[in-house]
């Protein structure tokens, strides 16, 4: 008789342990996602932000027509899904991009959402509208859209000057969400009002963003949690200390250095780390309109003397990728493979080599070892602008440049590179999209806003558009390579490399992905859920 | 006295002036504006679109019509807005004044209540094995800079015990609300216990070598009638204009430490609106805390004459 009960209780028990274990795979409701903040940003627009201190946050409010799948690391056309659209058709020779809307959906303030904000959001990026953003960094992404028309409340198409492909990349970007028409762009940075999975509650400069789950979301079941909360925290040292103590249940996303990451694990094993490439490439940007750096001779040595993986050993511990413009594989989708990156000068694996051919096209331009070159290697006051500054310094020394490092505070960063006001400036790039549209248009294309030593080559620029009318993804490829080869033997603004950060959470969060290909279209957040 | 309070006023009054001056036309001399830093937020500078803002936010205008504007707003009582947060300036530092001010009272307490019978005790017991330690104990505290003890205690309570003491925005208990102070308020009260203790101690000892002294203990007090009555009396006009002067330093400390445990107050923020050169902000803060620091002089000199009767203020 006992052995019959112990069966039945040993039946029992296999029974509620396959139960427990089907029940922790499966997403719970509830609770507050609390991560710290690494700074204050500047404001809660997306659209008149560049950095993803203003993303990360603020993301989660809104919705886009399209976006990336959250759920899939690496962001490619293959993972772009219906948000506000539920579907999309191209036609009229790929010159016409049709949104059938999804029905239904509100904002956070209850008003209906239409075709009309859709329009209206995209006026304001082109600059048609009659209300203005107070600043607009992608202005360029939609160089090739004429105009945005509806046909109803649920359709909205884009007409464009030429086909563009990349255009449905560039709205699947966590940059590109889909703003109220009836709520002033002034409301936007103070208040935010979207469609998304969570809403706006506060923002404290220097304190705290708050937001909370928002019960009508479209998407049924969705989020997951309660609400997040961010806790901002500038110091770095007390915010990787508060996560260890458990006071987070996540980092701020991409900002944990790899020795941070070493810390972390020691001090709480049960953290949960990986490190992912950001599209973030440090870069020098040159300015060619005045001497010296005016003569390409001295432009090429300056790129051929770069040792660039000690860059990667001395301040990654050798996790970082060596690449041109366009982030290289297998995380990028477009950089170029390892032989034909090689065969640019400079980029060659044998550094001793590349150098003595750096120092002859320096003695060419009049310097040698008893004629320096005296250079300022301008820089931000941050130290991952700094630190990449004095290792290039030391490595120039090679090739008969002295360097002095000439740190510049944030506020007059982009008006002294504006100006010209520079010799060579340690720079980074962060690409929003791993896609060449955005990257050579905004960096490179004459003109554009964003491409600071204003670099310009009517004759790429023409291979720019040839790429980008390309549907023929294997051919527009080896174009992409070509521009980018091109790019970097023109020294537009030499690619030291391409760095990788951590992101680290507690065992407990699920349902979080960390793109390996952008730092910016990642944090919807609708998925996460703790199991607690 | 009456007279000389009516002179002191007016000084003051000169002096708030002045500051009003230095602060505004240094904060101007400052490269870059809010402007520059939005855009470096934005990625770009568009001179079109800079100078609207600009504009819109009156940044344009000559300095002294700025400086104008600001001041008689000031005396109104009409404090602008933040160019950051576009919110009301009082409404941003108003709910951090009372943060900055807990943990400089605690830290400013911890300083005397610490610092003060550490040195008299240190002064008497001078040449002893418990001087010479607690002389150790003040050097240490003059030598360790505030953000470094700060990270010290925080590495140090995770380390040991998993927790960190990180502000408590909402302190349900005392204990909650010490915890949350406490910390901090010693971390950057440490100094400031350790240059109490030191002037405590060289002034009793300068104290206990006076006439008056030797003749109390010839008359028979005891000693702790001599030490705490005669001598301490005396001795402690050189500690309060310390403590009076570190009020008005603690500011310095309070920004690191703030930053370190990452408290919301007016040290920090201040901090951070020079960073985005919000102006309103800092104007109005630097304004604050010059009338605190002003009145902190002010009050300790009264204070001297409360604790000295030979001091006397005439005109």
């Amino acid at each position: 008789m006992r052995s019959v009960w112990a069966l039945a209780a040993m039946a029992a028990l296999s029974v509620l342990t396959a139960s427990t274990t089907t029940l922790a795979g499966e997403p719970k409701q509830g609770g507050i996602l609390r991560m710290y903040h690494r700074d204050s940003p500047a404001n809660a627009s997306i659209h008149e932000g560049a950095t993803y201190s203003l993303n990360i946050p603020f993301m989660p409010v809104f919705n886009n027509l399209v976006i990336y799948k959250q759920d899939v690391a690496q962001n490619s056309m293959d993972s772009i899904v219906p948000e506000l659209a539920e579907s999309w058709a191209w036609a009229g020779d790929n010159k016409t991009l049709t949104f059938k809307l999804r029905q239904g959906v509100k904002w956070h303030d209850g008003k209906p959402f239409t075709s009309a904000d859709v329009k209206c959001t995209f006026d304001m990026l082109m600059g048609k509208a009659q209300q203005k953003f107070r600043q607009n960094p992608r202005k360029t992404w939609y160089d090739q859209v004429n105009d945005v028309s509806t046909n109803g409340d649920f359709e909205v198409s884009f007409n464009l000057k030429r086909p563009q492909p990349s255009l449905l990349a560039l709205l699947a970007s966590g940059y590109t969400p889909v703003y109220p028409c009836h709520v002033p762009p002034a409301e936007m940075r103070t208040h935010p009002i979207g469609t998304g999975p969570f809403k706006f509650v506060e923002f404290k400069a220097n304190e705290s963003i708050k937001l909370t789950r928002n019960p009508d979301y479209w998407r049924k079941g969705r989020p997951y949690l309660d609400g997040i909360e961010f806790t901002i925290i500038p110091n770095r040292s007390t915010a990787i200390l508060a996560f260890i103590a458990g006071k987070f249940d996540m980092t701020f996303p991409t900002e944990v250095t790899i020795p941070l990451v070493k810390d972390v694990k020691s001090q709480a094993p049960n953290a949960i780390c990986e490190i992912a490439p950001t599209n973030v490439a440090t870069n020098i940007i040159v300015n060619s309109s005045s001497p010296p750096f005016d003569n390409v001779d001295i432009r090429r040595a300056m790129a051929m003397a770069l040792d660039r993986k000690a860059f990667i050993s001395i301040m990654f511990e050798g996790q970082g990728d060596v690449g041109g413009t366009m982030l290289p594989p297998p995380n990028g989708l477009w950089g170029m493979p390892k032989e034909m990156l090689e065969t640019i000068p400079g980029y060659g694996p044998d550094v001793k080599a590349n150098r003595e051919e750096a120092k002859k096209l320096m003695q060419k331009a009049g310097y040698g070892p008893d004629k320096h070159l005296a250079v300022k290697v301008s820089t931000r006051n941050i130290p991952i602008y700094r630190d990449p500054a004095v290792i290039l310094i030391d490595q120039l020394k090679n090739i008969y440049i002295d360097g002095e490092v000439d740190v510049v505070e944030t506020a007059n960063w982009f008006p002294k590179v504006a100006r010209k006001d520079y010799m060579i400036g340690l720079n980074l790039t962060g690409n929003a999209v791993d896609d060449p549209d955005q990257s050579f248009y905004e960096n490179y294309a004459c003109g554009s806003e964003r491409n600071y030593t204003n670099y310009c080559n009517k004759e790429i620029e023409k291979l720019f558009d040839v790429q980008s009318q390309e549907t023929n993804v294997e051919k527009r490829k080896k174009l992409v390579w070509d521009i980018d080869k091109k790019l970097q033997e023109d020294v537009a603004r030499p690619i030291i490399f391409h760095s990788r950060m951590g992101s680290c959470w507690q065992p407990y969060v699920k349902g979080i992905t960390i793109m390996t290909n952008s730092s910016y279209n990642g944090y919807r957040y609708e998925d996460a859920w703790l199991d607690k | 006295m009456f007279a000389y309070l009516v002179r002191r006023l007016f000084l003051m009054l000169v002096t708030l002036f002045g500051i009003s001056i230095v602060i505004f036309f240094l904060l101007r001399i400052v490269p870059g504006n809010i402007v520059d830093i939005l855009f470096a937020a934005a990625g770009y500078v568009d001179p079109a679109d800079k100078a609207n803002l600009e504009k819109e936010l009156g940044i344009d205008r000559p300095l002294v019509v700025q400086y104008w504007h600001w001041i008689s707003g000031f005396l109104r009582g009409d404090f602008g807005y933040s160019y950051v947060s576009e919110k009301p300036a009082l409404q941003e530092i108003l709910p951090r004044i009372p943060i900055t001010a807990r943990l400089a009272g605690l830290a400013l307490l911890f300083s005397a209540s610490i610092g003060i019978p550490l040195g008299v005790i240190s002064a008497v017991k001078q040449g002893t094995k418990l001087d010479y330690a607690l002389r150790v104990v003040s050097l240490s505290g003059l030598s360790l800079p505030s953000f470094w003890l700060g990270l010290l205690i925080l590495t140090a309570s995770v380390a040991m015990f998993g927790q960190m003491p990180i502000f408590n925005p909402n302190p349900q208990t005392w204990l909650e609300a010490f915890a949350t102070y406490a910390v901090p308020a010693a971390a950057v009260g440490f100094r400031s216990a350790a240059l109490t203790m030191r002037i405590a101690r060289s002034s009793m000892l300068e104290v206990l070598r006076q006439d008056y002294i030797r003749t109390a203990r010839a008359k028979g007090a005891s000693e702790a009638a001599v030490n705490y009555h005669h001598a301490l009396k005396n001795a402690i006009l050189p500690v309060i204009t310390v403590i009076g002067i570190e009020a008005a330093f603690l500011i310095g400390g309070l920004i690191v430490t703030e930053t370190v445990f990452n408290i919301p107050g007016v040290a920090r923020y201040l901090v951070e609106a020079i960073r985005w050169r919000d102006y309103p902000i800092v104007q109005n803060l630097v304004m604050f805390i010059a009338v605190v620091v002003v009145f902190a002089n002010f009050i300790v000199d009264m204070l001297y004459a409360v604790f000295d009767p030979r001091i006397r203020y005439t005109d």
